[in-house]
């Protein structure tokens, strides 16, 4: 098991479930290194020299499949993009800058947002009758580093209880411009959510009606949840050994 | 202050105001608009009835409240930070303690999370399934006795939290029988279980079911007639499903506004469909709706704790790929709970390649093929997701929880402002929030 994604299909789409293609590179987000988390000397284990490219599935082409409905009908996450372009092109929106790409991966399906048409197509992910995602889940951040220009991602879960269907929304920012507009507008429930991911990725959210700390302090300095934000911990002493703390330890990745 | 009709003067007893006739609106206006008599309440985030420590800041005047705001994260612990640092298998050791009351609920969201970006959720054994239904609707049972006990008790009803809490301690003797703990179990793990179910057990679990189905009604007697409970839950922390939609809230306040919404039936998982159940609604959209939605439930759980009983057949409880299967069952020996006496006499005295496996695995864990998951599960206190995320290594990437609780918790605003201070108590309480899983 290691970094590189096979190409798969969506094996668990459930009965007569339709393959998506997919991109076999996927979006690389880092290189690792070595294998026992050695990282000067000491490492006599012969794995040193191992690189490993470290990607997440990549974009998927139609069909994307999904769970179908009926016979002979095309999976369910067509329907969904199928609907969602149409949408957006009566909106005099044109699809493909609204939507960078469309991920289908263990059959759940990730529809990668350009962040300056984000609350339009939350807005009509809500509102068009053949969508209807009524409930967002809120917003969780992710910091990937390696993932130059697109460093920290805001992941949406909407679910339509209409028709029994989960998508889920990615939007991404760099470092140097942590800017996304904020849903609260459109889904009322993110303004904790949206504090919360600002709180912990420093994720501005333009448009929230008090974007403030929610969990830390709030003269805290940082954010915490970043990957380049340390743990923290002490050594402790047991039975006369030192154990590192938690973030010195090896790792084994 | 002043106005053309009304001129006040300061005297030792306060501000008097002479009213020389003319526009009385004015004079009511400038009283309404004057700071005299409304104050800051700080509630919390030590007080008794705040459910831990949730602080409340109510702006009240007189005994309305005008304004109320939460100020959470006091109990925040850092859960998600820290997954970051351990093996895929130890997360379940962390998430158990978000919303300590739900511990079962927490564990199966984060390992269905797990199966799923191992593409495993195929192999999960069904004694490990039908278990972990087992345990999650005892849980929904447990945590909806305290949501009941503790509610009852903050409206001065103590005989409510007395029964309560005695119901509750059968479930968590049951706990303790099944994982060796009463909170804070780690026992559901990525693939499986971490032990089977003791010897003993089935028959523990059916004469507590019995002791249980005896209990329950005396809620019924005691408080859903009960003029003064009614007095003082109905038309208290009203949120009707527009609201409901728009905050996201989910579980037992979505369904007292009447919309039959649960993820055991709308999007099942470990195989809830097969399983015989309702899910009750009220329309009331009320802290009284709320309160019968979580008695039917639990009465509503306990047939499926029965059909659980039923249908336990012997098998294995942990996943047969042994690239990820924990190596070793936990079994009681003299010392305590801990790896089973047979396997460390295997690893220690026959094969060195069984060694070699087993501290592999426990101490570098197994790889998760990157990408990321939600699951879902419907938890007491509504939608518990667990979004997963892994960059291919033996640690998760990312782990984030959307607790029902915190996502809950917003709806205070709305529920309270322009009711009575003490009908916030009322109001939080039929929200039933749990600060561990606010916090996380």
């Amino acid at each position: 098991m290691t970094g590189e994604q096979e190409p798969r299909g969506d094996e668990r789409g459930g009965e007569g479930a339709v393959p998506a293609a997919r991109d076999a590179t996927g979006e690389v987000i880092g290189v690792r290194k070595g294998m026992f988390g050695a990282q000067n000397g000491g490492d006599t284990s012969g794995y040193g020299g191992l690189v490993r490219t470290v990607a997440l599935p990549g974009a998927a082409s139609r069909p994307y499949g999904g769970p179908r409905t009926g016979p002979g009908e095309e999976g369910v996450f067509d329907e969904i993009a199928d609907e969602l372009e149409g949408a957006l092109e009566e909106q005099d929106l044109l699809p493909e800058n609204a939507i960078e790409k469309t991920v289908v991966d263990r059959g759940e399906m990730t529809f990668h947002v350009a962040r300056e048409h984000l609350v339009r197509v939350a807005r009509t992910l809500r509102d068009d009758p053949a969508l209807r995602f009524e409930l967002c889940t809120g917003v969780s951040g992710v910091h990937y580093p390696g993932d130059k220009g697109r460093e920290l991602h805001a992941v949406y879960h909407l679910r339509s209880l209409t028709h029994g269907r989960l998508v889920r929304m990615e939007v991404s920012a760099p470092d140097a411009d942590p800017h996304v507009p904020s849903l609260v507008e459109v889904y009322p429930t993110n303004d904790w959510h949206e504090r919360e991911t600002y709180d912990f990725f420093g994720l501005i959210f333009d448009g929230h009606p008090a974007l403030t700390r929610i969990m830390m302090p709030d003269d805290w300095q940082g954010f915490p949840q970043r990957k380049d934000y340390p743990l923290g911990g002490i050594a402790v002493e047991y039975k006369g050994a030192q154990i590192p703390a938690p973030d010195q330890r090896r790792s084994y990745t | 202050m002043s106005t053309s009709h009304a001129t006040p003067r300061e005297t030792t007893e306060g501000t008097v105001y002479t009213v020389t006739g003319g526009d009385w609106d004015e004079v009511v206006q400038s009283a309404v608009t004057s700071d005299d008599e409304r104050i800051v309440v700080n509630m919390g985030p030590q007080h008794p009835s705040t459910h831990g420590v949730l602080r409340l800041i109510l702006e009240i005047d007189g005994e309305t409240v005008t304004e109320a705001r939460c100020g959470i994260g006091y109990l925040h612990t850092g859960i998600e930070k820290n997954l970051e640092y351990r093996t895929w298998t130890q997360g379940t050791t962390f998430v158990t303690r978000m919303d300590y009351l739900t511990s079962f609920f927490n564990e199966t969201a984060y390992c269905l999370g797990v199966e799923k970006l191992l593409g495993i959720e195929d192999q999960i054994p069904d004694r490990a399934t039908v278990i972990r239904v087992l345990l999650m609707e005892l849980n929904r049972l447990s945590s909806h006795l305290v949501a009941i006990a503790t509610g009852g008790m903050e409206l001065g009803a103590t005989t409510i939290m007395i029964y309560g809490f005695r119901d509750r301690e059968l479930i968590l003797d049951a706990y303790e029988l099944i994982t060796g703990l009463r909170m804070n179990h780690a026992f559901i793990r990525p693939g499986g279980l971490a032990q089977d179910l003791p010897p003993g057990s089935v028959d523990h679990l059916r004469e507590m079911i019995k002791t249980l189905r005896k209990n329950l009604p005396e809620y019924d007697a005691l408080a859903t007639g009960n003029p003064i409970f009614q007095g003082r839950m109905r038309d208290v922390g009203y949120l009707d499903l527009t609201g409901c939609m728009a905050l996201g809230a989910t579980g037992p306040i979505l369904r007292a506004a009447g919309l039959p919404h649960d993820l055991r039936k709308s999007d099942p998982y470990c195989g809830y469909e097969t399983y015989d159940f309702t899910v009750p609604t009220t329309e009331s959209c009320d802290a009284y709706g709320r309160f019968l939605v979580r008695l039917e439930e639990m009465r509503q759980s306990l047939n499926i704790v029965e059909q659980c009983l039923d249908r336990l057949a012997p098998g294995p409880v942990m996943v047969a790929d042994k690239k990820i299967a924990w190596p070793a069952q936990l079994a009681l020996g003299p010392d305590g709970l801990g790896n089973s006496l047979d396997h460390i006499k295997k690893i220690m005295g026959t094969s060195m390649e069984a060694l070699i496996h087993h501290f592999k695995l426990v101490t570098e864990g197994f790889r998760v093929p990157a990408g990321q998951a939600y699951a879902a599960v419907e938890s007491p206190k509504g939608e518990l997701g667990a979004h997963v995320v892994s960059d291919g290594g033996t640690r998760p990437y990312r782990v984030h929880f959307r607790d029902p609780s915190f996502t809950n918790l917003q709806a205070m605003a709305a529920m309270c402002e322009g009711g009575q201070v003490a009908d916030v108590i009322v109001a939080v309480a039929s929200i039933d929030p749990v600060m561990g899983g606010v916090d996380r």
